[in-house]
């Protein structure tokens, strides 16, 4: 098989722009590993591998892959400057421990193998997609979910005080598109909802509660200290759809948030959450019966609630002041027989809860890269994922999905933004697996068996015709060095440079 | 028997078909990337000695290139903290990868059994460096009464372990469990870490 874009069924326009959703039934018309008609590869043939994104699913991948295939050569793209996506800009800075996996990514970067190319976005305006695709064996997409999921509620989009969670995250840990969101924290009433009940949710709750001698010792950016130092936010409610055994949140961030000094946990009423929980499985026992546990004591000097069966309908400004959100509906739900609390519906009732700062805190989708559709890879816009066949990019057709040659995908742009570290990294070790695999295997690659692929060495030429200044792993030890130093100043780990600028400054 | 043709496996991929590859790679390739004849734990400030009582020997014959001692700056020995055990005071522990091969080794009161499986490459993650902050170093311990001598878990622990992946009643992190002469003898399976036939994908 030629190139992609000289595959028979990537010039087809039939599913080419429609919305596609995947299936999972894969018709293989490719060679497959064990295929008696196909040679193997051997394990020294020359192997070029690209990697979209270096977050965490993209950093595991490369390790698994230079673990089973030494000898390939993978070159990781990465839009800003510095690595590691989501470890960096994602886990909270109360978190230091979970974003010790970064040693065992520092290790794989400095394989003799492996390139680093940072500050090289790839899309129309910058490098184009289809730039790798004549330079590599396989392309696997890790560039996660960037887009935030909205409610299309009215007021959202024009009543100041509602932030995503998203921005709100990547505001306190530096990333460089949200450093001037400027949430006004000093002007709140003293309440903020928080509408979504994941992780990121009890994120959001818990940086907003925990005092600021706390965070000072973590790498949170200065000027979210200053702001958060200066919040009169003394209250946070989060709230969620559905009942308690269905929120997404895990019990850990539950506990840190029971466990922080000064703040009291408003009791759930029993009739809402199951008081009985010696049926439940193990992890939704433990979760249930820290709820129930709650705090010591209730009221204290700041406090959180969990409020369930609760469907945001309006956001609503005052009559003295109507660009500031003021309040916001919610409509009460109930749950759907039969459908074992997974759905809910609306009960009409309806009930206000008065809050000057709302988070919206619901989830993130994928978005395409422009220029991945055209090259054939079939992107599923109602899920917001890459189609694929457990890590296989693969289009969907009405007879069951066709592998696409040479094209991978791993972590949230695969499965959606869902799990912790550990299920990204056994869905990473498992994209892994698949490669190595089909390309020992002998399966179809991208472009003709035999052609000699360039790599970075290629790919660079037209970077540099571009314009584009790539930041390689010894300028970002440059960068890493410079954050601790100005962190190691004033008594933190790492004070992180907040905007591209300053990075690409320092390289 | 005729090897199955290509359509008959292809025909019930999504049961098979990443199943069977995973599995065919593990045979392929060697568990390591170092040299697999240097199996030998590594213990710092101290001459090398092997204790493993089998040595893993791949079971196909590979291309020379495949043993390529994997270049590294982190040394090998960030996450293989071992004392090497005084004469005498050996303790024994046997790991079973999901292979179902298993491996014994003689190791020092105190080390945790992270630092012992990662120390002799077995394949065990500690993404978060064996601070109780993940649920990638997952074990099954074999025996419940050896499970009741280790110390209970606390909520730290069992709440990774909630997360973990084909969780048993006999469940711990590795990072967690440490060797004492109680638990001499104790042998502890590594969980399948693939997940790629879980219902949630078919969905």
């Amino acid at each position: 098989m030629k190139s992609i874009l000289k595959h028979p069924l990537a010039r087809s326009t039939a599913w080419r722009g429609q919305r596609t959703s995947c299936r999972t039934r894969l018709i293989n018309t490719l060679h497959q590993p064990g295929d008696p008609e196909v040679a193997s590869r051997r394990a020294d043939a020359p192997f070029r591998l690209a990697i979209i994104g270096s977050g965490p699913s993209g950093f595991y991948t490369a390790y698994r892959v230079q673990s089973k295939l030494p000898t390939a050569r993978i070159d990781m793209y990465e839009a800003l400057p510095v690595p590691f996506g989501l470890v960096r800009f994602g886990v909270a800075p109360d978190h230091p421990e979970v974003k010790f996996c970064i040693n065992k990514f520092d290790e794989v970067a400095r394989h003799p193998n492996f390139t680093y190319i940072g500050n090289t976005p790839i899309g129309s305006e910058s490098l184009p997609f289809s730039s790798l695709l004549p330079n590599y064996n396989a392309i696997l997409l890790s560039y996660g979910a960037s887009k935030d999921k909205t409610l299309n509620l009215p007021g959202e989009s024009t009543l100041s005080g509602i932030h995503s969670a998203r921005a709100f995250v990547g505001w306190y840990n530096g990333l460089p598109e949200h450093k001037d969101l400027n949430p006004n924290l000093e002007g709140s009433d003293g309440k903020a909802v928080v509408i979504g009940q994941g992780n990121v949710a009890l994120d959001v709750a818990r940086i907003l509660l925990t005092g600021v001698d706390e965070l000072r010792k973590t790498d949170i950016t200065e000027y979210a200290l200053e702001a958060l130092s200066k919040s009169k936010v003394k209250e946070v409610e989060v709230v969620g759809r559905r009942g308690p055994l269905q929120a997404a949140f895990t019990i850990k961030e539950v506990r840190e948030l029971m466990n922080l000094p000064s703040v009291g946990f408003e009791p759930v009423p029993p009739s809402i959450i199951p008081q009985d929980t010696s049926t439940l499985p193990r992890a939704k026992k433990r979760l249930m019966d820290t709820i129930n546990k709650g705090t010591k004591s209730y009221p204290l000097e700041k406090n959180w609630k969990l409020s369930f069966f609760s469907s945001p309908t309006a956001f609503l400004s005052s009559s003295s002041n109507p660009d500031q959100l003021s309040h916001i509906r919610f409509e009460k739900t109930a749950p759907v027989e039969g459908t074992n609390g997974e759905k809910v519906v609306g009960t009409g009732k309806h009930k206000d809860v008065y809050a000057s700062l709302a988070f919206r805190s619901i989830g993130y989708k994928s978005e395409p890269i422009s220029g991945m559709i055209e090259a054939g890879i079939p992107f599923d816009e109602k899920k917001g994922v890459v189609c694929n066949t457990l890590g296989r990019v693969a289009k969907p057709t009405p007879e069951g999905d066709i592998q696409v040659p040479g094209i991978y995908t791993t972590g949230w742009v695969r499965r959606g933004p869902t799990g912790i570290i550990a299920s990204t990294m056994m869905d990473a070790f498992d994209a892994g697996d698949n490669i190595v695999n089909d390309w020992l295997g002998g399966v179809d690659f991208l472009g003709k068996e035999g052609d000699v692929k360039m790599g970075w060495e290629a790919v660079k030429r037209e970077h540099s015709r571009i314009g584009l200044k790539a930041v390689h792993w010894s300028d970002w030890d440059k960068i890493d060095k410079a954050e601790k130093e100005r962190g190691m100043k004033i008594g933190k780990e790492r004070e992180k440079f907040g905007t591209e600028e300053e990075m690409m400054a320092i390289v | 028997m005729p090897p199955p043709r290509a359509s008959s496996i292809f025909r019930n991929l999504r049961s098979q078909c990443s199943n069977r590859l995973f599995h065919r790679a593990d045979n392929i390739l060697p568990q390591c990337s170092r040299p697999i004849t240097t199996r030998t734990p590594i213990y710092s400030g101290a001459h090398n000695r092997a204790f493993t009582t089998r040595t893993l020997r791949p079971r196909l014959s590979l291309p020379s290139s495949i043993y390529i001692k994997q270049f590294s700056t982190t040394s090998y020995l960030s996450h293989g903290h071992l004392t090497p055990p005084k004469a005498g005071e050996e303790l024994k522990v046997t790991f079973v990868t999901k292979e179902g091969n298993e491996f014994t080794f003689e190791v020092a009161e105190g080390d945790n059994l992270l630092d012992i499986g990662q120390a002799h490459d077995l394949e065990m993650e500690g993404a978060c460096g064996g601070s109780c902050a993940c649920s990638t170093c997952h074990v099954i311990i074999d025996d419940q009464e050896m499970y009741n001598l280790l110390e209970e878990p606390d909520d730290d622990e069992n709440d990774m372990l909630d997360l973990a992946f084909g969780l048993t009643e006999t469940s711990r992190l590795g990072c967690q469990v440490k060797m004492k002469k109680e638990i001499d003898g104790l042998k502890v399976k590594l969980p399948a870490m693939t997940r790629n036939l879980q219902a949630s994908d078919f969905k």
